[in-house]
């Protein structure tokens, strides 16, 4: 088999696993709604502005991606698969495959946020929409390539639940940082030229974790 | 390392006494006088002890950082036990310019904490070591331990770059060199400092360098000491 084959393996088999049992899509699901719902409570008779919607919206995704896509590498550790991972593929081509899994879990998430926050909030309108789907598609390449790292990272650790948001949040906060700032431009309705400073700090981070984490994932996956 | 030690020692009280006891006149004439600054006055003298600590805060991280990919290379425990004593050493450093840096900012811009782009960086730099020692605590085994949190600190010093030069020319700040300074944004800030108060202040900064790596030189034998007790108990 060659390279992108293998990746495809890899990603068919934990579409497959997850299909059996939706752990991570009913997780990330009910997590949505939970905390959209949270927000909503506390704001409801309020209109927020551009800055705390782009807050709240990726306030909301970052904590669902903290509770659904530590799984890819969890599982493999908790049921005993990791070993066989390691004898049948190389490192690099599975985390191309995990990456690739939690890249469209989160597009899956992101998506979702972006439906219930336009049905909940009328203010919420995307104004200029372009500038929204590049931050949301970058965003979330960017989102799913240091949370993979760090999946497979806190999958050898232990209290895994508490520590994965403790190592994430510091590392992600350039990129959280930016798609707020990015994400409030489109919300206000600025012009496309503002947000090409934001969208190519987005594209450097995705560039830098992408390339970081295939050098460090030998050094983590292989005992 | 005694040369190391007597001149940290002596180079941190000249700072210290220099740094606290020359007097500030409007017309400064010769190495022992030193100008006032209109807007910051008897507060620049806090610049001989927070920008030393903050400086050595990154050195002590780059230290962390250069040890932990050594140890991925090397896999020689003795790498993983400096790269976890510059850490700790970083992270009390880290805590002294944060402490230095919030006093100052009150009684300089009106409040303790106004995320700036260099406090917002310094703040994550106090939460970067956490993780780390987070993590390093949830892990049992040594190897795996010395592993993993090296990648880790390789991972954070990854996102380094945004914080040092993408953030504050992108965010207006308070700081020099910030997006907004009208002297000129940048990452070398030109000091408004007289030659005499940049005599102290490379001397501070020596200093503090010094004892960072006495210091580190302690807390390394030490490490080692405890490792090897460690294993000969089991």
């Amino acid at each position: 088999m060659n390279g992108a084959s293998q990746i495809a393996a890899v990603v068919r088999k934990d579409v497959h696993s997850e299909l059996r049992n939706r752990y991570a899509i009913n997780a990330l699901g009910m997590f949505v709604l939970t905390t959209v719902a949270t927000v909503l409570f506390a704001l409801r008779s309020e209109s927020p502005g551009p800055a705390p919607l782009a807050g709240m919206y990726w306030v909301v995704v970052f904590f669902s991606a903290m509770s659904g896509l530590a799984r890819v590498f969890v599982s493999e550790e908790e049921r005993g698969t990791s070993l066989t991972l390691q004898l049948t593929t190389s490192p690099g081509v599975l985390f191309a495959g995990k990456l690739l899994v939690n890249i469209a879990l989160t597009l899956l998430l992101t998506t979702a946020v972006t439906v219930l926050y336009v049905i909940a909030f009328p203010t919420f309108e995307l104004k200029t929409p372009e500038i929204f789907v590049l931050t949301v598609l970058l965003g979330s390449v960017g989102f799913a390539a240091s949370a993979t790292i760090l999946a497979a990272i806190i999958a050898k650790a232990n209290s895994r639940g508490t520590l994965y948001p403790v190592l994430a949040f510091p590392i992600m906060i350039p990129l959280l940082m930016t798609v707020m700032s990015a994400t409030e431009r489109a919300l206000s309705g600025a012009p496309f030229g503002e947000a090409i400073g934001d969208l190519q700090v987005l594209a450097g981070y995705c560039l830098i974790m992408i390339a970081g984490s295939f050098l460090l994932f030998d050094h983590v996956w292989t005992e | 390392m005694k040369l190391i030690r007597v001149g940290s020692i002596v180079l941190i009280t000249y700072t210290l006494i220099a740094g606290i006891l020359t007097p500030m006149v409007p017309q400064p004439q010769g190495p022992f006088q030193f100008p006032i600054i209109p807007g910051l006055e008897e507060k620049a003298r806090n610049i001989f002890f927070h920008v030393p600590t903050a400086w050595t805060t990154v050195v002590a991280f780059l230290v962390s950082l250069w040890y932990g990919a050594r140890y991925l290379k090397t896999r020689n425990i003795n790498d993983d036990l400096a790269s976890e004593a510059s850490a700790g050493l970083g992270l009390l450093f880290c805590i002294l310019a944060t402490v230095t840096g919030a006093l100052w900012a009150k009684f300089n811009w009106g409040s303790y904490w106004n995320w700036d782009p260099r406090q917002t960086s310094i703040f994550i730099l106090l939460l970067i070591y956490g993780a780390y020692f987070a993590l390093r605590s949830a892990i049992e085994v040594e190897e795996t331990r010395a592993r993993l949190s090296a990648v880790y600190a390789i991972l954070a010093g990854l996102t380094v770059p945004f914080f040092i030069f993408v953030l504050p020319r992108l965010v207006g700040g308070l700081h020099p060199g910030a997006a907004d300074d009208p002297d000129g944004a940048g990452p070398v800030v030109q000091f408004k400092m007289s030659g005499a108060m940049f005599v102290v202040f490379f001397i501070g900064l020596a200093g503090f360098n010094l004892l960072y790596v006495w210091m580190m030189n302690i807390r390394v034998r030490a490490a080692r000491l405890a490792y090897r007790r460690s294993i000969q108990e089991g």
